[in-house]
């Protein structure tokens, strides 16, 4: 790994002392000279007609500006499939089904008119049951598709599948054999910081938007569409991110509220704000998919796999986000998760009158590395072998080119297994603590480490812009949201230019100012910004350094005089400046453009500063030094047909490990200790990635052990803090033995893999087997409540029939 | 509407409010301090913890009207003249225990709380005082270990006599 200065350091975030000085400005502390509150009306129904909305009521209170329905506005359609509508015209297919919206002097006005409308619905049939919305007598939730054309079935026409080998041979092959289903449930986000943007128009019909986006660009072009529907043609959107309390997957799609803050905020010729409430967030924006799953898979005696199959159910509810591409993100693991020959996955996405879906951190991988690694533990019963050992016999490695075709450049996952076993102490501990109700268990995971083409471009830009002062302002399309990206990007400007970290400043994201970006997804943030600032500097160093051949030379001359001045009968060591520079020996590092080979006299270096100044006050030969460079990580997009596609430049592994204690009264499972490892590449900065690890890990546990979205006929049961629990800082009160296994992706910029989202992958399943360990249940089910230990325990005592 | 004398951050305000205003709102509002976060209304997340009289409330169920004539501090008033942080904030900036930010406000005040108190707090003690504070980024190891080098801050500058 090549020698860095400021990569691998923990050096301050530069967002930090902004948020904890209570000064980072969020979307709720946001605000616009005119500004106007908007409110959505929501359907009371899943399924229904709408037969009559009486809006005049809520038109004749004081303070309302605007009331509109989808009936007098125009028809704004959205979505991965442009199956939603901003507003509805009709008909509701879902509760939360936008109806109406208001804008008001505040948003006490705006609630109170929102209560004042009236509609009324002819209720119609609905189906909130996966498998039951593929029954040919199921009520469809959409007749016809986005163009019009009718549809008779509740499946979407989004399919992703895998064929590899020959299963039959591979099922022949295997000695040993695992079957079952599984499921994972709804997850809200549940981003501190909830939902809302701010809508403005110019006068010549321009938008600029406020948005809680993780995709600014790709929003940019929703919105622009949206501008088209709304008879603007050819003007422009501007998409500017604020702070983000948060987002996990939330900000991968644009959503009805900010189109209907743009209907608002053209109606009223005003700026028009919506935040959603806790309640509203919890009940309105789209939470994490669910899914089912039946898997098959084999093993030879010698615990070698022999194939795997995998059908996949997934809900999306009655409108389609991009977390119906789900199944692109669910091949990885499906086919390249251990070594297994012989592969067969499908997945089918179904409409039904639910909430609609969309993506949460790990996108697809986590409901998929569930099955997996569970009946992964049943063939190591089956065959004898210690579960761990098993995992290791088929563990991943360099050089491998998988089913899915994806080339694993690095892969430090025995590694990982390694240090999981070591400090899990597992040889001593698995299988022997079942008298003290104690377990331990691991699991292991393989995602985009190169960030993941599920779109034409994967790309992301760089601008850097040096200053007369040697301040470098950088401009990238991606989004801070708390993950350490702006930190990450700093640490590798400062590094590739040879500047010190203060002189770096990042730029809010905006998409006025930035190159555009696909969006920060796929753990690809820091991997492609960082890539890209790599190669803006390399450019930025190329002018400065052609600069420096011209003005290093009679800038140093000043230098020496001054110096003589100060130090008379100063005598310069023999050292021929001018053939230096002739030569192109520059270096630039920390601010300091010098000589190489150089003696170190102290007036033979040049600050960055003067540089730039040197070369912007030179008459008409005057420049500027802007560079940008465009970073296209070399994967491929996979055909989804084939399910077959090097889709990330890298890969990242790890593992995570459990020891727990189960009650067996109540079912309450007792974290004692937790092990993550994971193949990161190169460490960027400690202290981001040990936060992203750690994160990931906690939103992991709520996952695995009680979060869940309940609802009933589609509506949400659970819309508060209180009623859908997320970990609090008192149940993670347990050790955690973080650990990075450098691998130097040559991919990756100084080495370094994505890893924002692996520390939520596995570790579902990881507990789940160190439970199983600890007193022999088995919960195919997410989340492994404790009603559902207490009862798995009742039947293991009382088995049927007895 | 009702006029109140609130002192927040050591200085007095007068404000004219709805009766049942929430210290929230006031403090966003007509207080220009935006620092104090609402993230449920509902005093289940913290966001918005403040300190009245020195003891941490949410400052989305606490009438302003009943905090007339107490000491109110919100994480703004930790902010010395000129932008310098106070141990608890330069703790979390140097220890990681910040990451959207969102819940830190709330997180730094009842930190803050606990060290007034309990100046040398084990991990638990922490973990205790953080239950009402909820996180989704960080999974909550590095806001503790901010904590507790806050509160190993705040005693060496006890010791060495410097503003803590």
């Amino acid at each position: 790994m090549r020698d860095t200065t400021w990569i691998g350091r923990d050096l301050p975030r530069p967002d930090a002392a902004d948020k904890v000085a209570g000064r980072a400005a969020y979307i709720h502390d946001l605000s616009r000279p005119g500004m106007l509150w908007g409110k959505v009306k929501f359907s009371e129904h899943a399924s229904a007609r709408i037969v009559h909305i009486d809006t005049s009521r809520a038109r004749r209170l004081p303070g309302v500006r605007a009331v509109i329905t989808g009936d007098d506005t125009p028809e704004i359609r959205i979505g991965f499939l442009r199956d939603n509508v901003a507003l509805k015209r009709g008909r509701v297919r879902q509760q939360r089904d936008e109806i109406a919206a208001v804008a008001a002097i505040d948003p006490d006005v705006a609630a109170e008119a929102i209560e004042l409308i009236r509609v009324e619905y002819e209720p119609l049939p609905a189906v909130f049951d996966p498998e039951q919305a593929l029954h040919p007598d199921a009520p469809l939730v959409h007749d016809r598709d986005a163009s019009g054309r009718p549809v008779t079935s509740n499946l979407l026409p989004v399919s992703v599948r895998h064929v590899s080998g020959d299963l039959a041979a591979g099922e022949r092959a295997a000695r040993y054999v695992a079957e079952g289903e599984f499921s994972t449930p709804l997850i809200q986000q549940s981003c501190l910081g909830t939902a809302g943007c701010i809508a403005e128009f110019d006068l010549r019909g321009n938008l600029t938007l406020w948005a809680k986006t993780q995709i600014p660009f790709l929003a940019q072009r929703d919105f622009v569409k949206a501008l088209e529907a709304m008879g603007l043609e050819g003007r422009n959107a501007r998409v500017i991110v604020p702070a983000l309390g948060g987002a996990f997957g939330t900000g991968l799609d644009t959503h009805c509220y900010e189109y209907i803050a743009m209907l608002l905020a053209h109606r009223t010729g005003r700026p028009v704000k919506m935040l959603y409430t806790r309640e509203e967030e919890f009940a309105f924006l789209s939470p994490r998919q669910s899914a089912r799953t039946r898997i098959v898979q084999g093993c030879d005696a010698e615990g070698r796999l022999t194939f795997r199959r995998i059908d996949v159910l997934q809900d999306n509810g009655a409108y389609t986000s991009w977390g119906a591409t789900y199944p692109t993100v669910m091949l990885i693991p499906a086919t390249s998760l251990y070594k297994v020959a012989n592969v067969w996955f499908d997945a089918r996405i179904v409409y039904t009158n639910n909430t609609y879906a969309q993506a949460m951190r790990g996108y697809g991988n986590p409901e998929v590395t569930w099955p997996i690694e569970r009946t992964l533990d049943d063939l190591a019963r089956q065959a004898g072998i210690d579960p761990l050992e098993l995992r290791l016999r088929n563990v991943n490695e360099p050089g491998e080119t998988t089913p899915m075709g994806l080339e694993v450049t690095t892969c430090g996952l025995r590694e990982c297994f390694d240090f999981a076993r070591e400090k899990l102490d597992w040889a001593k501990k698995r299988g022997q603590q079942r008298g003290a109700r104690r377990g331990v268990g691991v699991a292991a995971l393989v995602h985009v480490g190169g960030s993941g083409r599920i779109y034409r471009s994967d790309g992301g830009g760089v601008i850097l812009k040096l200053d007369d002062f040697g301040n470098v302002n950088v401009s990238y399309g991606g989004v801070e949201m708390g993950q350490g990206l702006h930190a990450a990007l700093t640490s590798a400007v400062a590094e590739a230019l040879g500047v010190t970290p203060e002189r770096v400043h990042v730029n809010p994201t905006d998409t006025a100012t930035c190159p555009w970006d696909v969006g920060t997804h796929a753990s690809r943030g820091a991997f492609i910004a960082c890539n890209a600032a790599i190669r803006a500097a390399a450019k930025a160093r190329t002018k400065l350094f052609a600069l420096a051949a011209e003005l290093f030379a009679p800038e140093v001359a000043r230098n020496l005089e001054a110096h003589q001045r100060r130090n008379p009968g100063y005598e310069p060591p023999n050292f021929d400046v001018g053939a230096a520079c002739a030569a192109g020996r520059f270096q630039l590092a920390s601010g300091v453009v010098t000589l190489e080979g150089a003696p170190a006299e102290p007036w033979l270096r040049l600050e960055l500063a003067r540089l730039l100044r040197a070369g912007h006050f030179r008459g008409v030969a005057g420049q500027m030094i802007v560079e940008e460079a465009f970073y296209e990580p070399p994967s491929t997009l996979p055909d989804w047909s084939e399910g077959v596609g090097n889709m990330s430049a890298c890969y990242a592994y790890g593992v995570q490990g459990f020891e727990v204690e189960v009650d067996d009264e109540t079912g309450e499972v007792t974290i004692l200790h937790a092990v993550s490892a994971h193949d990161v590449g190169r460490v960027l900065h400690p202290q981001a990635l040990r936060g992203q690890v750690q994160g990931g890990l906690a939103q992991g546990i709520g996952y695995a052990l009680y979060e869940e979205v309940r609802t009933h006929e589609g509506r949400v049961l659970n819309p508060s803090f209180t009623d859908y629990k997320i970990p609090t800082a008192h149940e993670l009160a347990f050790p955690v033995d973080v650990h990075f296994v450098e691998t130097d992706d040559p991919a990756g910029p100084f080495g370094a893999k994505g890893v924002g989202e692996p520390g939520l992958v596995p570790t579902a399943p990881a507990l789940a087997s160190a439970i199983e360990d600890a007193v022999g249940v088995r919960i195919a089910d997410l989340p492994m409540t404790q009603e559902k230990i207490v009862r798995a325990l009742r039947e293991q005592r009382a088995p049927r029939g007895s | 509407m009702i006029d109140l004398e609130l002192t927040v951050n050591g200085e007095l305000a007068r404000v004219r409010v709805e009766p049942g205003a929430r210290l929230l709102d006031v403090l966003r509002g007509p207080l220009g301090l935006p620092g104090t976060k609402e993230g449920c209304g509902n005093g289940e997340c913290g966001a918005c913890t403040v300190l009245v009289a020195g003891r941490p409330v949410c400052a989305c169920l606490t009438p302003a009207a009943e905090v007339e004539g107490l000491e109110v501090l919100t994480v703004e008033g930790l902010v010395g003249p000129g932008g310098d942080l106070s141990a608890v904030q330069r703790a979390f900036v140097e220890g990681g225990g910040v990451q959207c930010g969102f819940c830190t406000p709330g997180m730094v005040m009842s930190v803050h709380a606990l060290l007034e108190r309990n100046p040398d707090p084990t991990p638990e003690d922490v973990r205790e005082a953080l239950t009402g504070n909820l996180c989704r980024c960080t999974g909550y190891a590095q806001i503790v270990e901010s904590a507790l080098l806050a509160a190993r801050k705040r005693r060496e500058a006890r010791e060495g006599g410097d503003r803590a």
